[in-house]
């Protein structure tokens, strides 16, 4: 099927995804006006999602796009590569920027020093054409590349949260210590690789590969590498330590934008080596998948989930939610069968949407009246309806209740693990997601059930986020109810994705 | 300023061949070792031996912070923008055989990677002075206000 751009842009799309917002972070970094900047950055977002949307059609029904950049045909030049499994989460990361971008309009002014605005957005939208890098291209030397672009933006990103909050500084620094060490594991690995196979194109990798099988130890070591310098990146559970931190105290636009795409673009990298590049049928990788990402993921779920319950502040709740959720991805993966692939595939989109919503809204409770801690939700239901609204639509989905998109997820999972036979997961995924009713449920009673607070003996007024910070929160939590009534859309792309990673290589 | 005869009369002497340098590993980087980056990197060297010698202050009366800035944008944009001129004259991204007609040697080529590296060596140097200024500036106290370089 095709997309609805016609001749030059639709094929140059791919690399135009990733070059416009490059091109404009440098123009964005010398604007002399902050809201100028801001333009820039939003009509950027919006072109790349309009391309993103119109890349995902033209990949539909296993259609492949290949740009080959500067005209060296792969495998010995770069090629940028979109099928079926990156296209959905290109489409998902220029969404969200798009939104967070809507949203940053407000948030920055009550963040950002008025002189580091035009560099937050030139910063943010390095970090985005980094993201969108990692995904589109199909060279692995080049997604290293791009991983490295966007991890540097999103250090300085994270940092500038320090006008807030002074803890931002040595998040940032944590994260950046962490994020350097997975990176250059990845790259070893990617070493590994280079020097097993003589090629860096994705595709040519898994034809070489392919012909040696189980004998080579040095792709089975790359591939040690390779899955704990992306586990460091996607924050899977025994290494996801820069991560409460992280999402805690950058800006807020941040925040919801990191949540929703940093972790899911490097989960994406892993689906990618995992099924694509290596041969999932092979003994070393069947053991990987059921004996460390299913457990790891498991383990996660819960160890995460109860840290969650114990927190204070509403962010490292949301924070430690986002390790758990990452465990659910990481046990679909697991399984790895279509269904159990589908089931983290459809996860992946679904929470980018669900936590994006719960961290804007978050971030407008804070812009108006400065809550950051789960005992302060008190009565925010009576002061600030709309937002709260948003917020509890996407608690709900995030616990997983019918008829929201969390539910669709959870409950394919469910499917998975029970057609798999693991009884224990299924268990695993119930209890856990009664401790997310625990822990979303705090919030929820505060804000629903309690009273409002006083001043001088009157209740506090109503006073309800701007419009541009209320538009991205109700267009995720809409998301979340639609993808959850009518889920056909995200599941038909998740058993694409699935196609891909199990018809046998690229 | 009166000190310090001989570093100062050499460095004055230096610095205009070392930026001549840059610019031969620079162009001559096709053709052997070096490139923009090198190139880059030894061009700053000569901003950073100005400062050294002459203190950070006269270093940016020379060449502004602001100039640094700007130049870095330039560097990036010089980089793609050789990308949307392959574009414009109607071949794929960064191709550069479309620069020039001739098909018995790969001339488009060097035209290309001449100016792509030449951004790069306007974002490197840049960048380099840029680290300079920033470590260089410094204070030693915490201030009320914070100081741009």
């Amino acid at each position: 099927m095709s997309g609805f751009l016609t001749g030059w842009l639709s094929v140059e799309a791919p690399v135009l995804l990733v070059v416009l917002p490059l091109v404009m972070a440098a123009i964005c970094a010398v604007m002399p006006k902050d809201k100028i900047a801001w333009l820039l950055a939003f009509i950027t977002t919006l072109i790349c999602a309009v391309l993103a949307f119109d890349i995902v059609l033209q990949t539909r029904g296993e259609q492949v796009l290949s740009y080959a950049l500067g005209g060296w045909e792969p495998p010995f030049g770069i090629e940028y590569r979109i099928d079926g499994l990156n296209a959905p989460v290109a489409l998902l990361i220029s969404a969200i920027a798009v939104i967070c971008t809507l949203y940053a309009l407000c948030s920055t002014d009550a963040e950002i020093e008025p002189k580091k605005r035009a560099p937050f957005y030139a910063a943010f939208l390095v970090a985005f054409a980094g993201l969108l890098g990692m995904v589109v291209t199909g060279d692995a030397f080049n997604v290293f590349v791009f991983l490295e672009v966007s991890s540097i933006a999103t250090y300085v990103l994270v940092g500038m949260g320090a006008s807030r909050d002074r803890r931002a500084l040595n998040s940032a620094y944590n994260y950046l210590i962490l994020g350097s060490i997975g990176a250059t594991f990845f790259v070893i690995g990617v070493g590994f690789l280079y020097m097993e196979t003589g090629t860096l194109n994705m595709a040519d990798m898994a034809d070489k590969l392919a012909v040696m099988g189980d004998v080579s130890r040095v792709s089975q070591v790359a591939f040690a590498f390779i899955v704990v310098g992306l586990g460091l990146k996607l924050a899977m559970f025994p290494l996801h330590l820069w991560l409460p931190g992280a999402y805690a105290y950058s800006p807020t636009a941040i925040t919801a934008f990191l949540a929703a795409t940093a972790t899911k673009a490097a989960l994406y990298l892993l689906f990618r080596f995992v099924f694509t590049v290596f041969d999932p049928s092979l003994e070393f990788i069947g053991a990987t998948l059921t004996w460390l990402l299913a457990v790891l993921g498991v383990i996660g779920m819960f160890v995460a989930s109860l840290q969650a319950i114990f927190q204070s502040d509403a962010r490292r709740v949301l924070a430690f939610s986002s390790v758990a959720q990452v465990g659910y991805m990481l046990l679909g993966v697991g399984m790895g069968t279509a269904l159990g692939l589908s089931a983290g595939y459809v996860h992946l989109i679904n929470h980018g949407i669900i936590k994006g919503a719960l961290f804007l809204a978050l971030g407008a409770f804070w812009y108006r009246y400065g809550i950051v801690r789960v005992s302060d939700f008190k009565g925010l239901g009576k002061i600030m309806p709309w937002t709260m609204s948003a917020f509890t639509i996407a608690a709900l989905a995030l616990i997983g209740v019918p008829g929201t998109a969390g539910f669709i997820s959870k409950f394919q999972l469910l499917d998975a693990a029970a057609q798999n036979g693991w009884w224990w997961a299924v268990g695993a995924i119930v209890v856990t997601s009664i401790l997310a009713v625990i822990y979303m449920g705090r919030m929820l009673e505060a804000a629903w059930l309690q009273p409002a607070p006083e001043v001088n003996g009157k209740p506090v007024e109503k006073r309800e986020a701007p419009l541009p910070m209320l538009v991205g929160m109700w267009v995720l939590a809409i998301a979340a109810i639609v993808f959850g009534v009518v889920p056909s859309w995200p599941v038909e792309l998740a058993n694409g994705a699935a196609q891909v990673m199990l018809g046998g290589g690229l | 300023m009166n000190s310090h005869m001989i570093l100062r009369i050499v460095a004055k002497f230096l610095i205009p061949l070392i930026v001549v340098f840059g610019l031969y590993v620079h162009f001559h980087g096709d053709f052997g070792p070096g490139g923009g980056f090198q190139a880059g990197v030894i061009v700053a060297a000569g901003v950073i031996l100005y400062a050294l010698i002459f203190g950070l202050k006269a270093c940016k009366e020379a060449v502004p912070p602001s100039w640094i800035r700007i130049g870095m944008t330039v560097g990036v944009l010089f980089y793609v923008g050789t990308g949307i001129l392959t574009w414009l004259m109607g071949a794929k991204f960064l191709d550069f055989d479309i620069l020039h007609p001739a098909t018995d040697h790969p001339l488009g080529q060097h035209i290309g990677i001449i100016l792509v590296e030449l951004g790069v060596l306007f974002t490197v140097a840049t960048v380099m002075v840029a680290i300079f200024y920033a470590f260089g500036s410094r204070q030693p106290e915490i201030m009320d206000e914070e100081q741009d370089f």
